[in-house]
């Protein structure tokens, strides 16, 4: 045999082949489970639907404190989940609805919540504030101002959706 | 690369003989299907071992889904079949995993008792092999009660029967698998549960280490 046609060895070409077999075979055994675990990375979650939250005549132009509940179904296990948000009517008569979850570090915020500082949302962990506005106050822990909700009219009730950043974020 | 990586660590901690140890043994003319086509009945204990580690992943993954506990176990099983992707493949592989290993151990162990591999010096390593069994026989009893369906549910009961039949220890071994002296319900799961993913694959590992140190040091039983 000449050097040219003896490039690759018995050796190696048993090497690749039993390699490249099981590889093949441990890929497909590996392939359903991975694709099994992360699931829930790719799965896409349904968007739930505006909820009736309130009746319009409830809403001044002081934020009041709405609570409701959404139907959540989380995998195998359904449950009722409780929401709640911080609602009023700015100086254009719009429905706003900021979020309570503080941005700092995810505590429920109240509003005026600290003696000091009326007219403010306050978040009693760590300090931090809000102008009524729900942007964060300078200086105070939170760097960004809290969520909104989408909000709904119909008639006179009030429908809220989802969270989503605040317009002047 | 992959060579400088292996390499780096080699000269390190010398993991070369380990694996040597390992990998690296003549395989005699004997148990080669090449020579002799009659030698593939000696691929039955390495099929067992092949099936095993199949469990034990697919297992690893499915305790993702599933919830130990009477509320929840059937309808996390339905979830993980019905909702999650390759859900009724990573089941199906455990579920007819399970006979498939109690099939490969029966035949390994017909090639060892009828080529006479077990005798002296190698009877120490057929009791192990035996033991080994006898876990996986607890594995599948285990694993049986888990999806909690209706099957599971009155095999279960059968089998807490079967053990209360045994003479003057039957009641307090019922009561012992159980969880309860009368009832199949919440704590024989959890029980069932604990037994079938901790319990007893730390038995079969440590018989498994016990059975292939043996099978290297005494080499494979000679030719008929």
């Amino acid at each position: 045999m000449s050097e040219k046609r003896n490039q690759v060895s018995r050796r190696q070409f048993l090497n690749y082949t039993l390699t490249g077999v099981g590889g093949f075979m441990a890929a497909g055994m590996l392939a359903p489970m991975v694709r099994f675990a992360i699931d829930p990375v790719l799965k896409t979650s349904a968007q739930s639907d505006m909820v009736a939250v309130a009746d319009l005549s409830e809403i001044s132009d002081e934020p009041t404190r709405i609570d409701w509940t959404i139907d959540q179904v989380d995998g195998w296990y359904e449950s009722e989940v409780p929401k709640s948000a911080w609602v009023y009517k700015d100086e254009n008569d719009d429905i706003i609805a900021l979020s309570p979850v503080c941005k700092h570090l995810g505590c429920f915020v109240n509003w005026q919540g600290d003696e000091s500082h009326p007219d403010q949302f306050y978040c009693p962990c760590h300090d931090g504030r809000y102008y009524k506005s729900g942007v964060n106050v300078p200086n105070t822990p939170p760097e960004e101002p809290l969520d909104e909700f989408e909000v709904r009219i119909d008639g006179q009730t009030l429908y809220l959706g989802q969270t989503k950043p605040h317009r002047e974020a | 690369m992959l060579q400088k990586i292996y390499d780096w660590v080699d000269e390190r901690v010398d993991i070369t003989p380990l694996w040597r140890d390992i990998a690296d043994h003549e395989v005699p003319e004997h148990v080669n299907p090449a020579h002799h086509f009659s030698a593939f009945v000696y691929c039955f204990g390495g099929l067992t071992f092949f099936v095993t580690v199949i469990q034990v992943l697919s297992g690893m993954f499915l305790t993702m889904y599933y919830v130990h506990d009477i509320e929840n176990a059937w309808r996390s099983v339905y979830y993980l079949q019905t909702e999650v992707a390759h859900g009724q493949i990573v089941r199906g592989m455990h579920h007819w995993g399970a006979s498939v290993v109690i099939v490969m151990l029966f035949l390994h162990t017909l090639r060892v008792f009828f080529q006479g591999a077990y005798k002296k010096p190698r009877e120490l390593n057929w009791m192990v092999g035996v033991l080994i069994f006898f876990v996986m026989l607890g594995l599948g009893l285990t694993g049986y009660l888990l999806p909690w369906d209706n099957k599971a549910y009155f095999a279960t009961q059968v089998t807490l029967e079967i053990a209360e039949g045994v003479p003057f220890v039957g009641e307090a071994t019922k009561a012992l698998l159980a969880g309860d002296p009368n009832i199949v319900g919440a704590q024989t799961l959890t029980r069932f549960f604990a037994i079938h993913v901790f319990f007893l694959p730390a038995a079969l590992f440590a018989l498994m280490a016990i059975h292939f140190i043996m099978i290297r040091k005494q080499g494979i039983s000679g030719p008929l």
